[in-house]
């Protein structure tokens, strides 16, 4: 348990580095925003009580906030994704046993239910936030492809850390 | 009460999640409120900090861009020195006159082509006749002088080197001020040579050339090189001084074309004192 715990928080500060140093630059004519930091979200044990997962999302969108000064933004958005989080695990369904320590990673999860569950987090995230940093639907067009267009780049990025990251440890 | 506690446990996933985002939104919208400032200031005071470590070390991927920039003033700070002007005779007065002129430009230029491996060495720049660059215009760098302008396009110039066996630049010793030429043997393009130096004269190694001003593309004073040595062949008067060029040709970036405004001016006036003679 501690174990996980400490696992946790060195993602998050990881993330979050890794978020405001190298993702927060990348802005590919203005379309491409990937936001990598929802990962942690996403890997967070199953058995999260509620309320610990929308106050770590919240904490994780707010840190982000004060380095890219977008103060409530990502916050917004993080809390969001941690709301819709039970709702995309029940909807990609087939829930396995699992126990306490369980995380839904690629490994344990297996890789289309793991992709599955990842697009629709990172599109919620990414839906919300665009909507919100835009502030009104007149131009849905163009926000929706920005959307998908860093929903797909996020995506790709996670999964890279996944495949990077992850195999060693689940074979010990 | 007591229905509303139960409500509250067991709605409280929807309702604690409302409260952050009606509190993220809210931080959103008024971002201008002391309390957000307030945030903001205190986690600037963590952010500052690091995002200076982090600038410092990602300053050096913007060092090209950083010295173009410092190229350019130093360019129009050696525009203003006084070098650069021609002192006015201050013994007669003019109402609308200043007591320096400006006869010397400088435009900042980039290397783009260079070669020191060959005899006859040519230099190509990023700019051209639409920078103002003519032919026949000087070549410099801060270290000293590179060459002299042969041919301009549109926008790049062709700069013959002073390794090249068409160099005859005037130089000059500052020690004891003795006019000489200074040509290229193609051998080491660290090395040139200066002739015409009456034997007689006395000389050390180490002595510094600069050019001599007597020219109408070069202005006075620019360094050219130290003496490492020198010799009088048999039945010669005049010295041959190897000397160590102050320019490494082999790392030039950034230049200077030196623009002499009074050289229509200076010629003219050779022309027509040439016409007086020759009638």
């Amino acid at each position: 348990m501690n174990r996980l715990v400490l696992t946790n928080i060195f993602r998050f500060i990881a993330l979050v580095l890794i978020q405001v140093l190298i993702m927060n630059k990348v802005n590919f004519y203005g379309f491409l925003n990937p936001y990598i930091y929802i990962l942690f979200i996403l890997l967070l044990p199953f058995e999260t009580p509620g309320w610990l997962l929308l106050l770590l999302s919240f904490a994780t969108g707010l840190t982000v906030d004060i380095f890219s000064g977008t103060l409530g933004l990502h916050a917004a958005s993080s809390v969001f994704a941690g709301f819709m989080r039970p709702l995309i695990i029940s909807f990609v369904g087939e829930k396995p046993e699992y126990d306490i320590t369980t995380q839904p990673k690629l490994q344990q999860m297996g890789l289309k239910w793991f992709m599955a569950y990842a697009l629709l987090m990172i599109f919620a995230h990414h839906l919300f936030l665009n909507l919100l940093d835009v502030f009104s639907f007149d131009e849905f067009w163009q926000t929706l492809l920005r959307v998908i267009v860093s929903t797909l780049f996020t995506f790709l990025f996670i999964m890279l850390f996944e495949y990077i990251f992850a195999p060693r440890k689940e074979k010990r | 009460m007591r229905n509303i506690l139960v409500f509250i446990i067991r709605y409280h996933f929807l309702l604690l999640f409302v409260l952050l985002e009606i509190f993220a939104i809210t931080l959103l919208v008024n971002s201008t409120y002391y309390q957000s400032s307030a945030i903001l200031k205190a986690g600037s005071r963590v952010t500052g900090r690091f995002y200076t470590s982090i600038s410092n070390a990602t300053d050096y991927l913007k060092l090209r861009t950083t010295n173009e920039q410092l190229a350019q003033e130093n360019a129009m700070l050696r525009q203003m020195k006084g070098v650069s002007f021609l002192k006015n005779d201050t013994s007669s007065f003019w109402v609308n006159d200043t007591l320096y002129k400006q006869q010397y430009q400088y435009i900042v230029s980039k290397v783009v082509l260079n070669t020191v491996g060959k005899r006859n060495n040519y230099i190509m720049l990023d700019k051209g006749s639409r920078s103002g660059i003519k032919k026949d215009m000087a070549v410099i760098t801060s270290n000293g002088i590179v060459g002299t302008v042969v041919n301009v396009s549109e926008n790049f110039s062709w700069v013959m080197s002073l390794l090249n066996k068409h160099t005859r630049i005037s130089g000059r010793i500052i020690k004891n001020n003795q006019m000489g030429t200074v040509v290229w043997n193609g051998v080491d393009h660290m090395y040139g040579t200066l002739t015409d130096i009456p034997a007689h004269v006395k000389i050390a190694k180490g002595d510094t050339i600069v050019s001599s001003g007597y020219s109408y593309i070069f202005p006075a004073g620019i360094l050219m090189g130290t003496i490492s040595d020198f010799r009088v062949e048999q039945g010669d008067h005049f010295y041959i001084i190897p000397f160590k060029f102050s320019v490494d040709f082999n790392a030039l970036q950034y230049v200077y074309v030196v623009k002499n405004l009074m050289k229509d001016e200076q010629e003219t006036l050779e022309k027509s004192t040439e016409g007086i003679q020759n009638e």
